[in-house]
């Protein structure tokens, strides 16, 4: 089990308002992500589900008790943090054996359910080592395992990739959704990369100053933004805007449009430009094409195949069914 | 890149580190030696350095004169007393004020270490009408408490350093891993952070063994520690320099032989874990 349900949450440091009121409902098994720029909250928010933060008001039930007084010990939550913060004056072994002693489990349990982890995390040669002696990828599998032998109700994590590098951050993507594949338990997991956000959820939470600002899976959010930061948010490289009378045209305050959404041409087209900096990826090709109008200079995803020269003079037009409009607020026009 | 160092510049700054140390050793080199000589050779004048009759003369008179176990017994109880008192009254404190600050926890830590810029002499009339009072005169407990008092402010800023340089986020996965606050500092914040227990432990050992004024003030004979026992050879009949250079030495002596075990704990602790 793994139902949270969060109810008009707030947090205030001091004078500083963290986080407005709040409603969000997490179902059990669901993998749930929350996505945001530095600061809005995101983690914060996991630190007042885990309890290592106390609510200003409001109410946090799992599993339909309410849990908001509840002391982090008794939650029955487990957490991987950024700096993995593990005791590293323990092995791994006793490292992954804390909270079942913490939870007071025989030592025959105890040792099945380390070899277990183990076997599972490939770190099973590791076990008498220290954390020290492990290198980054390991040590995360290290916190992974302490979380799992405790079989919690839900996995906290708190942007627990971005001290890895690259190789290694898509690696580990990829054992962590396996990982929610095999358990089939709630996750929720924080993070400033909008790609783990899109290959990891099943529900996107996308959060700017403690506000949620959309829920959904990542091909809603990807589809039917409802405003404009959301929009700009999630996809990589990142939507297009346009405004005046480009915008207008399309009777809206903005438009936006991806820069895989955009047919161009050496011919004719809706919008001339000429062609600026190229970034060639091999199999497709991103071309940064200054156009009227537009918030900054438009992105263009084409194939690797296309060859323009810098200052070419090209066409574009959008797709027109992946149009997105806006109004001056800022939010979706259907 | 290492900066280059030339061998001539190794040359010299080897020979000036060992040239400083050796300035600074120098008082209790000629301590020690001076407790070698004769009372006349002691005073000699040009001063003798090496070429002096060796003599185990002077030991030997005061091993007979004083009680010297009775000093050092007092000087271990009341140094080694206070400092574990001390340390457990400064763990708890160090710890609210590196894991859960408030507004006030700067200002408390400065005002805790101005307490050390008050002159000693200051409060000596109020302390030892206060011990009068209680009875504590020339008591060891007497001493220990106001040895911890005196060092408190010292332990608690040295924890409270290195408690800071433990990741807070440890502690909380601690938490989340089901630990209690009782087991949280027995199980992680303790093993953690007992290089620099045992760093704050030495210094405070090292601090309250070679503290003679309130030892000097406080105690008259049944609790007098070494300090009190190298004074009693500083008598107004007149110095007999050998004789207290043989009891400087022999006081000094259990504390450096500590402190020489333990140098890198020392160096860490003195430089509150600037230099790993």
């Amino acid at each position: 089990m793994g139902h949270i349900s969060l109810n008009q949450v707030t947090k205030s440091f001091g004078d500083v308002n963290v986080i407005p009121p709040l409603d969000l409902e997490i179902n059990d098994g669901e993998f749930v992500v929350f996505v945001g720029p530095s600061g809005c909250g995101k983690s914060t928010l996991l630190r007042l589900i885990a309890g290592l933060e106390d609510v200003t008001s409001g109410h946090i039930e799992i599993d339909g008790k309410d849990a908001t007084e509840v002391p982090p010990a008794k939650r029955g939550l487990a957490m991987v943090f950024q700096s993995y913060a593990l005791y590293p004056h323990m092995s791994v072994r006793k490292n992954i054996a804390f909270p079942l002693r913490m939870a007071k489990v025989d030592q025959a349990e105890q040792d099945r359910k380390i070899e277990a982890a183990a076997k599972a995390l490939n770190l099973t040669d590791y076990l008498d080592r220290r954390p020290g002696q492990l290198s980054g990828g390991q040590r995360q599998r290290v916190a992974i395992g302490r979380a799992i032998v405790r079989e919690p109700a839900a996995f906290l994590f708190d942007e627990p990739l971005s001290n890895l590098d690259a190789a290694l951050r898509v690696n580990m993507r990829l054992e962590i959704s396996e990982l929610h594949q095999t358990l089939d338990t709630t996750m929720i997991y924080v993070t400033h990369d909008q790609v783990e956000a899109m290959t990891m959820a099943d529900k996107i939470v996308v959060l700017r100053a403690g506000n949620i600002e959309q829920v959904g899976s990542p091909l809603e959010l990807y589809r039917a933004p409802r405003n404009k930061f959301v929009a700009g948010f999630i996809g990589s490289p990142k939507m297009n805007f346009l405004t005046g009378a480009t915008a207008a045209a399309h009777g809206a305050h903005t438009i936006g449009i991806r820069p895989e959404h955009i047919e161009i041409s050496r011919e004719a087209g809706a919008w001339k430009g000429k062609v600026g900096v190229s970034e060639h990826l091999g199999s497709d090709t991103f071309f940064h094409i200054p156009v009227a109008d537009a918030e900054d200079t438009l992105t263009v995803r084409a194939s690797g195949e296309l060859g323009l020269e810098r200052g070419e003079e090209v066409f574009l037009s959008p797709i027109m069914e992946h149009l997105h409009m806006f109004d001056a607020q800022g939010l979706a026009v259907r | 890149m290492a900066r280059a160092v030339t061998t001539n510049r190794k040359i010299i700054n080897t020979t000036a580190a060992w040239a400083i140390g050796l300035l600074i050793f120098f008082p209790i080199l000629w301590t020690i030696l001076t407790s070698f000589k004769t009372e006349a050779q002691a005073i000699a004048d040009p001063p003798i350095f090496l070429g002096f009759d060796w003599t185990l003369e002077n030991y030997g008179v005061v091993m007979e004169r004083s009680n010297y176990m009775r000093f050092l017994t007092n000087s271990i109880i009341i140094a080694g007393g206070s400092t574990i008192l001390g340390i457990i009254i400064a763990v708890p404190a160090a710890w609210s004020m590196a894991f859960v600050p408030s507004k006030r926890t700067k200002d408390i830590l400065l005002w805790m270490l101005s307490t050390k810029m008050l002159p000693a002499v200051g409060v000596l009339y109020p302390i030892y009408l206060l011990f009068i009072k209680m009875g504590l005169l020339d008591t060891r407990f007497g001493l220990t408490i106001v040895l911890m008092l005196i060092n408190l402010p010292i332990i608690v800023w040295m924890l409270y350093t290195y408690f800071k340089e433990i990741p807070g986020e440890i502690l909380e996965a601690a938490r989340m891993d089901g630990a209690s606050l009782r087991e949280e500092v027995l199980y992680v914040l303790t093993p953690m952070a007992i290089p620099g227990i045992a760093s704050t432990l030495l210094l405070n050992v090292i601090l309250a063994w070679n503290e003679a004024f309130w030892t000097l003030n406080l105690t008259a004979s049944k609790a007098a520690p070494l300090t009190a026992f190298i004074a009693s050879y500083s008598s107004p009949e007149g110095l007999f320099f050998a004789k207290l250079s043989a009891a400087s030495t022999m006081a000094i002596a259990p504390i450096l032989i500590l402190g020489w075990f333990s140098q890198k704990q020392l160096v860490s602790g003195l430089t509150f874990g600037a230099v790993k």
